[in-house]
């Protein structure tokens, strides 16, 4: 799909003959995030639907006590410092952004007075600013208001290298102006086509200026409020084991009339997927789980007592094999797998596309990962629904064996195909995980009927996906052929996501394996799409360029996707939540209501 | 007296000094990386990483950190939580109370079962009772936690739906349901860990008891005319107990330590959940910390048990 196709979906949209929601689902087929694709359509003039709220109680309270379960609780409680998802759920409770996403990849309001807009003046055309409108009459839990003060003291705050935050990546580069009590202009270096970062979402939780400001930079760690926050939002603090639980209290100041409807909640943590799915769905225990790591066959199984059921949100996780373009086996200049070798044998394209056709997506789907992992023929996300035209998967042994045969790979005594005395062996490592050692095998199957010997290989996960250096078996060194693991999109917008294929990228010892790009592949016409969406302003010309990028990676057999893991989260059969794949699972806890 | 406990606790120093290297070393060489997450999430930036190492002092050789952390911990410092970003002390003595009061009343549980059942099993041995004491011992012995843990788990709270099986540190009732609460939820972890221990408890007062038993001094007792139950509670217990004290003061550090499978299956916020997300975290500062305490625990018990021992059996003296 190219700029003028997408041009003319768009128009489409216009005249009322495509849904949003179709031209949306059509986008995150082709592997495009919906905050993406929402952008594309504000862009050119189509208003974003404010998704009416399916919030249903008339009155603020009486909902009883929410209680969540999350099997790695929260360590700490400012959303600056929160590394992880769990973390980041903690401070949601308390904390909020201006924006959040919803799970069409629209940007709901929480303390932001309106989204701006290109049409109310606060997108800047040359894509350099943002203006945000900041909600009136709005207080923190202590009772102080919110103003513009706030939030230039967030960026100030998440900037300083001192303090060492994790959001500093969306802060560093910005600068924030203050315009009036309610207004603030944030100010990019240069255009910006994604201005949805900075104060949105899971990176823009906004922290008071009161209680923060006297421990900036190397003070940050002994601030009190990092333990006991201080929020806008529907819940206030009361108490926190890290680890352990979090608590809180319903905000009878709450800026939203009637919510938040429980009177209080409790997030309780530690224990494991499995007795967490038990605890909502068999004994009712609880209301809600977070994160459903558990095969599908369970989940089924603890469904059917009736108690609750599992809520699938599509996200942008994915189940990847990579193909390594280097040389693992040869040592050039102290390093294996360096990018200046080739692979002896993913060289001949015949073998990468026998080996996409020799991947069973369809059993590893059907027999392992059940509704928790898709088949998928995309790198980026891809819901089973709107499976991208461009792209197909199949599986199928003997195009692999046709392939092969063509390309003069000939089967030895031993049934292993060789070529110019290069034998097709190929050594396919991942980390140890149940789901992933039954993956393996079936692959291994299907190649050994295509003459195609894998030894297979795990490793312990606190080693693979470690950055130690001195262990040459982490996935950034990737000294074998091939490997799989999950990769997590942690961003709406896929820029930042995208940038594993580019060549300044490639890992190597020079950049002590800290690039980003494992499988070394080096590509011009990428690279060029790649810088040129960066600086794009029309999200429509840039949507192209990543649907491009995407393509380029699976046509050249890169990566080999397998399936797409969706969210999992368990939820008792009176809960209703508000969920998204974009953001957080407390995103919108506000409309979290239980139905009587 | 007071020369044998000055040169017991000298003997003490260098105990735990070497098994602070010796953690330290370990850990320092294990693999992994405190703020690894940060590492495989492309929105942060390699210098914040780099960053938070250098303020952590994380790269640091590994005698200048240790020189450092033991510095800090003569001095009553005991780190900083990576991941919390908040002390250690605080972190331990947060979940203090819950491992207290849970592996306590187990121990306690385990003691009530053990003494009686193992007196009476060794007053009458290979009786029906003592067979199927022995048995259910064995049993108890041969079951690991988390394998019984999972069936009450199965038992009572899924098919009889009678008991919570998440412990929850802080439950809002107050006055009698309060108590009543958290007596529900103490059932099944305390039980799980209190019938393990009995179990190898009752073999040991059992043998110990026998042991006695058929000592001369007994037979002289009994030639006495005191009554059975006189001999038994004041002459055989008295003297078996020597050993079963020894045991029992032993693995008292385990209070310390949480029972850690259990503590994970039951949700019990104590020590050993504290140690296991620290090592699934790799937060180095709180694993040092426990294991170290643990540590200089066996040690200073080991101790009492000596002074102790002397104390039960004045024929045992100090020299």
């Amino acid at each position: 799909m190219n700029e003028h196709e997408l041009r003319h979906l768009i128009a489409k949209v216009k005249r009322g003959a495509l849904s949003r929601r179709g031209f949306i689902q059509r986008m995150v087929g082709l592997g495009l995030t919906a905050p993406l694709a929402s952008q594309m359509l504000s862009y050119s003039g189509i208003a974003q639907a404010q998704a009416p709220s399916a919030y249903k109680p008339t009155k603020r309270g009486g909902g009883g006590a929410l209680k969540v379960l999350w099997w790695q609780g929260a360590t700490l409680l400012n959303p600056h410092f929160a590394v992880g998802t769990k973390d980041q759920e903690g401070s949601r409770i308390f904390y909020e952004p201006l924006v959040g996403w919803d799970n069409d990849g629209n940007m709901v309001p929480m303390l932001a007075a309106e989204i701006p807009t290109l049409q109310n003046g606060g997108l800047a055309r040359d894509g350099k600013s943002v203006i945000w409108k900041l909600k009136k009459g709005v207080t923190w839990h202590d009772g102080m208001p919110f103003t513009a003060d706030d939030v230039v003291f967030n960026w100030e705050y998440a900037a300083d290298p001192a303090t060492s935050t994790v959001s500093i990546g969306s802060y560093k580069d910005i600068k924030v102006v203050k315009l009036d009590s309610h207004t603030v202009r944030v100010e990019f270096p240069k255009p910006t086509p994604f201005w949805g970062d900075a104060f949105c979402s899971t990176r823009g939780m906004l922290i008071p200026k009161h209680l923060f400001d006297a421990y900036r930079g190397a003070k940050s760690r002994d601030a009190p409020t990092n333990l006991k926050p201080v929020g806008t939002g529907p819940y206030k603090f009361v108490d926190f084991k890290p680890g352990d639980m979090v608590r809180g209290v319903i905000n009878t100041a709450y800026h939203e009339p009637n919510k938040p409807h429980f009177d209080s909640i409790e997030m309780k943590g530690g224990g494991d997927a499995v007795s967490a799915a038990r605890a909502v769905l068999q004994t009712g225990e609880f209301d809600y789980a977070w994160n459903m790591q558990v095969e599908d066959e369970i989940l089924l199984k603890l469904e059917d007592s009736g108690k609750g059921r599992a809520i699938i949100t599509p996200g942008a996780n994915i189940e990847h094999i990579q193909v390594n373009n280097t040389d693992p086996w040869t040592e050039v200049d102290g390093e294996r797998s360096s990018a200046k070798t080739k692979h002896p044998l993913f060289g001949d394209a015949a073998v990468r596309r026998a080996l996409n056709v020799l991947v069973d997506r369809g059993s590893v789907e059907k027999h392992i990962y059940g509704r928790t992992g898709i088949a998928t023929a995309n790198f980026l996300n891809n819901p089973p629904r709107f499976t991208s035209k461009n792209m197909k998967w199949e599986f199928n042994v003997d195009k692999a064996n046709q392939l092969l045969d063509a390309a003069g790979w000939k089967r030895g005594s031993d049934g292993i195909r060789v070529k110019d005395g290069k034998k097709l062996k190929l050594v396919f490592q991942t980390s140890v995980n149940q789901p992933r050692q039954k993956t393996q095998a079936i692959i291994k199957q299907a190649c050994q009927k295509a003459g195609i010997d894998l030894e297979l290989k795990a490793v312990t996960a606190a080693v693979y996906f470690s950055s130690d250096v001195a262990n040459p078996d982490t996935y950034l060194k990737f000294y074998t052929d091939l490997q799989m693991y999950t990769t997590t999109m942690t961003q709406p917008d896929p820029e930042v996501f995208m940038d594993q294929f580019c060549s300044w990228q490639i890992a190597s010892k020079e950049n002590k394996w800290q690039g980003r790009n494992p499988t070394r592949w080096k590509n011009d016409e990428y690279d060029k799409a790649w810088r040129a969406a960066e600086n794009e302003l029309d999200p429509v010309k840039r949507a192209a360029l990543f649907i491009r990028m995407n393509d380029l990676v699976i046509e050249n057999q890169v990566v080999i996707p397998v399936v797409y893991r969706p969210r999992v989260a368990a939820v008792s059969n009176r809960l209703r939540t508000s969920l998204s794949g974009w953001d957080n699972d407390l995103f919108n806890l506000r409309d979290w209501y239980r139905e009587g | 007296m007071s020369r044998y406990l000055l040169r017991q606790l000298l003997y003490v120093i260098p105990s735990v000094i070497g098994i602070s290297i010796v953690l330290f070393t370990v850990l320092a060489l294990a693999p992994g990386d405190p703020f690894e997450e940060l590492a495989t999430n492309p929105a942060i930036p390699a210098e914040v990483r780099a960053n938070l190492r250098a303020k952590f002092g994380l790269d640091d050789p590994i005698y200048q950190r240790y020189f450092r952390w033991f510095g800090a911990m003569v001095q009553g410092d005991w780190g900083f939580s990576f991941a919390s970003r908040v002390n250690v002390d605080d972190l331990i003595l947060g979940r203090l109370p819950v491992t207290l009061f849970v592996i306590g009343s187990s121990l306690l549980l385990a003691l009530v079962v053990a003494l009686p059942v193992g007196v009476l099993a060794a007053t009458r041995p290979y009786s029906v009772f003592d067979q199927i004491a022995s048995t259910l011992a064995l049993m108890g012995f041969a079951l690991p936690t988390f394998c019984t843990g999972l069936l009450l788990i199965l038992v009572f709270s899924i098919y009889l739906d009678w008991l919570p099986f998440v412990y929850r540190a802080d439950i809002s009732a107050t006055g009698w349901r309060w108590y009543w609460e958290h007596f529900r939820q103490a059932i099944m972890p305390v039980a799980v860990l209190g019938f393990f221990q009995g179990a190898s408890w009752t073999r040991y007062v059992r043998s110990a008891v026998l042991d006695v038993i058929r000592l001369d001094y007994v037979t002289t007792a009994r030639s006495k005319g005191l009554a059975e139950r006189v001999v038994v509670v004041k002459h055989v217990v008295r003297n078996a107990m020597i050993p079963v004290v020894t045991l029992v003061g032993l693995q008292l550090p385990a209070i310390f330590g949480g029972a850690i499978v259990t503590e994970q299956i039951f949700r019990v916020p104590g020590i050993g959940s504290l140690l296991i997300t620290a090592i699934l975290a790799n937060d180095t500062p709180v694993i040092m910390a426990v294991t170290f305490v643990l540590s200089c625990l066996v040690i200073v018990i080991n101790l009492l048990t000596d002074v102790l021992y002397g104390w039960l059996d004045p024929r045992i003296s100090y020299r």
